[in-house]
């Protein structure tokens, strides 16, 4: 079955009137309804999906917010919220029927507060520009996507995003201490708070990570840190991947949690040497990258620690970049890593579970028997430190058949990261591309609950519809031909 | 270790049927926190046992009816902990009543919050259906975060069965300096310590003394203890665990004990009664018999929230009552999970 599926709507939305009630709140340049203006919302970061929206609006205020969101409420009108549109799920897949929301208007930093350490911002404000804003107080922002320089908080609030210092630092939801959201009916709510909780029920945490299913986030206020006194790189080389994973493994039973711990495998290191020279060593099969950060002190007797253990773990080469400069090239090869395999591939596909690490080496020969099943090539990125697998499948959307082909086998990949106990997706989000592989993920209790959730704040169901949690009737279908965790998914349904 | 899930399960069945009311108790050392309970005792302690713990993967899941020192004890065998430093308040705590009520100890403005900490958890809702969410790994965005929401929510909306953490490892070295300062002062100094990469794992301002508590490698520490200055306590485990426990002198005797969290460089508050600062200025400890309307407004207008934390009219509101948007979607989500209204029903507000 295919993944890319919209519910159909009746009664069908009058175009016409939504765009006349939108001219009432919104400047006619903030509502785009021409086919040429719409195609560039047509898809996100996943451009396998394609889909016109039936309007764009492009509110600048937060009142716009809301009032254009009681226009869709009160007509029934399907909304989908979109940041920068970098998710790689088709999250801000538009719906044919229904209201593309842009936050991309409201890029004001509101407030930065240098004592409490804290930044308040518009959700169209690009997560690297947080940083940069910061900076001049001593101060940044941890979570820092491959993608941060494009992506947006209030895309990174809805997608709970991580970067490569997620398991020192947290995931978005570890970094985010208040919302303002507005809510399907327009009423605007104050989520969280300024202190260290709030009392009542840790609606924080449910909305991160949400997808823009639950309400529309129009003010984000994050925690800020202090800049490290010292960041230090260990580059190492490994002529084998499960090597390189048990390192991983060695490391943090040493008691040292890194800044960031990734790895590379050689199709992938080739792919980034090729495209920006970080001098990566081409012939190794894994590298890691091994950041330590803190007081000149810290990371002075932690340098020294990782370089001993990973010099028990039978490395090919070890380096420990000398500079800043040198730092900053070791990381650039593998924050280009996507674009790189871009390069080498017309399309491809990146996949996200995640895995408990001791199950690394299995679930990597597994993917490599599938790749030679498939005829797939597949290189891997990987968040090491944090478990999270970015296998990158290589195919082209031009033969006949093989995006169909390369679903099937990340659908596949996904499947063994829940088999071994671990997640279909670990900071991409469900989206729609993986609204199937939670099915296999959850069993029907839980897609119930789930559904819960979403009614308690948005009864009709036009926030982002059809997205991140799948219909059991959508299950039954796709478990026709899946058995979950050793019983046969959703007995009580007919089969089709 | 004993499993009796199947067994809660019957009784929650029953209760469901007759649409009784039940009281979710562990350790039954948190009973004096919160509104006052009502139903039938739903016992949970013989539901124990650590399920899994992998030291590299950073992970335990446990019975919710496991005694809180067991997970610590196992943690510390792998030099491991609970990165939120959980307060026990008595021997009995269970991790399950830790994370109902979402209690964090000193070390949480560093590292974080109980929740911060919960990667998924297993329950039973109050249609009496086992749910998992979430899991034990570190990132995880499938599905809403409902293992997070269930953290603080004093059971109101589901009755944990098991519950996942990340843990951490300790650190090499830790000591504990104090210095003599004024409230205002110790705010100040506490905020703008923060500001740096000094590596501070806990704060207090108690009777106009300063402590702080660094953690990290020994060459590490020695360097931050130059650079701030103070006397080194000794004993300051015994310090750090008093506070936790609320055994400090402070809290001795208090009749009505609240506790205010505030943005951390909040100015002192003018009420009257004792305080004592915390987590870098984020909680603060008031031992008052002021009005508490009085109390909470204090906190209100300066981005906070209070809790009558001890000794408070138990039938009237405890926590800080929500706004109206917020209270209409906190009661969709308890129907949500428990539409007959079976779980702990009152004991976060009035009607949840
Ligand atoms: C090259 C590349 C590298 C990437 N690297 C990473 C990485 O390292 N880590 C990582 O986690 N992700 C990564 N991503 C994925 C993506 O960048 C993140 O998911 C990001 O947070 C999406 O932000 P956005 O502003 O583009 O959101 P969009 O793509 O516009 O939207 C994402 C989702 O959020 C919803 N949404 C957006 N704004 C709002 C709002 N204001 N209120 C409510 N809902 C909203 C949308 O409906 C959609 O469901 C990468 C993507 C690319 C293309």
């Amino acid at each position: 079955m295919h993944v890319y599926q919209e519910e159909e709507r009746t009664p069908r939305i009058d175009k016409v009137a939504l765009v006349a009630a939108l001219h009432t709140i919104l400047p006619a340049d903030s509502v785009l309804h021409d086919q040429e203006d719409l195609t560039p919302y047509e898809c996100d970061g996943l451009s396998a999906y394609r889909h016109l929206p039936l309007l764009v609006a492009l509110p600048d205020s937060v009142e716009q917010v809301q009032q254009v969101l009681r226009v869709c409420y009160d007509n029934d009108v399907p909304v989908v919220a979109r940041g920068a549109g970098t998710g790689l799920s088709g999250g801000a897949l538009p719906h044919s029927q229904g209201v593309l929301l842009s936050l991309a208007k409201l890029t004001s930093i509101l407030h930065i507060d240098p004592l409490n350490r804290t930044a308040r911002l518009q959700p169209g404000v690009r997560n690297l520009a947080i940083s940069q804003a910061a900076m001049p107080y001593g101060l940044y922002y941890a979570p820092d996507p491959s993608s941060q320089i494009a992506c947006t908080i209030g895309g990174n609030v809805a997608e709970n995003s991580g970067g490569v210092h997620c398991l020192k630092y947290g995931l978005t939801v570890h970094n985010i201490m208040q919302l303002k959201i507005v809510t399907i009916e327009g009423e605007l709510l104050v989520i969280g708070s300024e202190a260290l909780d709030t009392p009542g029920y840790d609606f924080l945490a449910l909305m991160t990570g949400s997808e823009g299913m639950l309400g529309v986030i129009v003010e984000i206020t994050v925690r800020l840190l202090p800049l490290p006194e010292r960041a230090q790189v260990i580059l190492a080389a490994f002529d084998n991947v499960e090597k390189a994973g048990s390192a991983v493994g060695a490391i943090i039973a040493a008691g040292i949690i890194p800044a960031g711990l990734e790895m590379m495998d050689k199709l992938a290191i080739n792919a980034a040497e090729d495209f920006v020279h970080a001098g990566y060593p081409r012939d190794a099969e894994a590298i890691l990258l091994c950041e330590l950060d803190g007081t000149n002190e810290e990371v002075s007797e932690q340098v020294s620690r990782v370089c001993e253990i990973l010099e028990n773990c039978d490395i090919t080469e070890l380096r420990i970049a000398r500079d800043e400069q040198e730092r900053a090239v070791f990381w650039k090869g593998r924050k280009a890593a996507f674009p790189a395999i871009g390069r080498i591939s017309p399309d491809y596909y990146c996949m996200d579970g995640t895995i408990p690490r001791k199950r690394l080496p299995e679930v990597l020969r597994h993917i490599r028997d599938l790749s030679v099943e498939y005829g797939l090539t597949v290189a891997n990125v990987f968040h090491a430190g944090d478990g999270n697998l970015h296998p990158l499948i290589l195919y082209d959307a031009n033969h006949p058949g093989e995006l169909a082909k390369t679903e099937e086998f990340g659908g596949k990949i996904l499947q063994i990261c829940v088999e071994v106990g671990g997640t279909i997706t670990g900071e991409h989000g469900v989206g729609m591309e993986k609204i199937n592989q939670m099915c296999v993920q959850f069993g029907p209790a839980e897609l119930t609950q789930f559904h819960g959730v979403k009614r308690a704040f948005d009864a009709k169901g036009l926030l982002n519809p059809g997205k991140a949690v799948p219909t059991l009737h959508r299950c039954a279908e796709f478990g026709a031909m899946h058995v979950h965790k050793g019983r046969i998914a959703f007995p009580e349904l007919e089969r089709f | 270790m004993t499993d009796i899930a199947a067994q809660l399960k019957e009784q929650f069945d029953a209760a469901i049927a007759d649409k009784r009311p039940l009281n979710i108790v562990g350790g039954n050392s948190k009973a004096f926190y919160g509104r006052m309970a009502v139903g039938d005792t739903l016992a949970v302690s013989a539901h124990r046992g650590i399920v899994n713990y992998e030291p590299t993967e950073l992970v335990i899941t446990a019975r919710a009816g496991t005694p809180l020192v067991d997970i610590e004890q196992a943690l510390a065998e792998h030099r491991q902990m609970l990165p939120f430093e959980p307060p026990h308040f008595g021997d009995t705590a269970t991790l399950g009543g830790t994370i109902a009520c979402g209690f964090s100890g000193p070390r949480r403005p560093y590292s974080g919050s109980a929740r911060d900490f919960v990667l998924g958890s297993k329950i039973i809702n109050g249609k009496g259906e086992v749910l998992r969410f979430g899991g034990e790994v570190i990132k995880n965005v499938a599905g809403y975060d409902v293992s997070r929401m269930m953290t603080g929510a004093l059971g109101t909306l589901g009755m944990l069965l098991e519950v996942s953490l990340q843990v951490l490892p300790r650190a090499a070295f830790e000591t504990t300096l104090v210095q003599q300062c004024s409230q205002k002062e110790a705010l100040q100094r506490m905020n703008v310590w923060a500001a740096t990469s000094l590596p501070l794992s806990a704060t207090c301002h108690v009777d106009d003394g300063l402590y702080v508590r660094l953690s990290g490698a020994e060459a590490a520490v020695a360097a931050s203890v130059k650079k701030i200055g103070g006397d080194r306590v000794d004993d300051d485990d015994e310090f750090w665990q008093d506070l936790r426990e609320h055994r400090l002198p402070f809290f001795n005797g208090v009749d009505n004990l609240w506790r205010m969290t505030l943005p951390s460089a909040a100015p002192p508050l003018n009420l009257s009664g004792c305080q004592l600062i915390e987590w870098g200025g984020g909680q603060r400890w008031l031992a008052s018999d002021d009005d508490a309307q009085a109390i909470r407004n204090s906190a209100i207008v300066i981005g906070g929230h209070a809790t009558h934390y001890r000794g408070g009219q138990r039938e009237g509101d405890v926590f800080q009552p929500l706004s109206q948007g917020l209270w209409r979607l906190h009661q969709n989500m308890k129907h949500a999970f428990d539409p007959q209204g079976i779980l702990n029903p009152g004991r976060l507000y009035p009607g949840l």
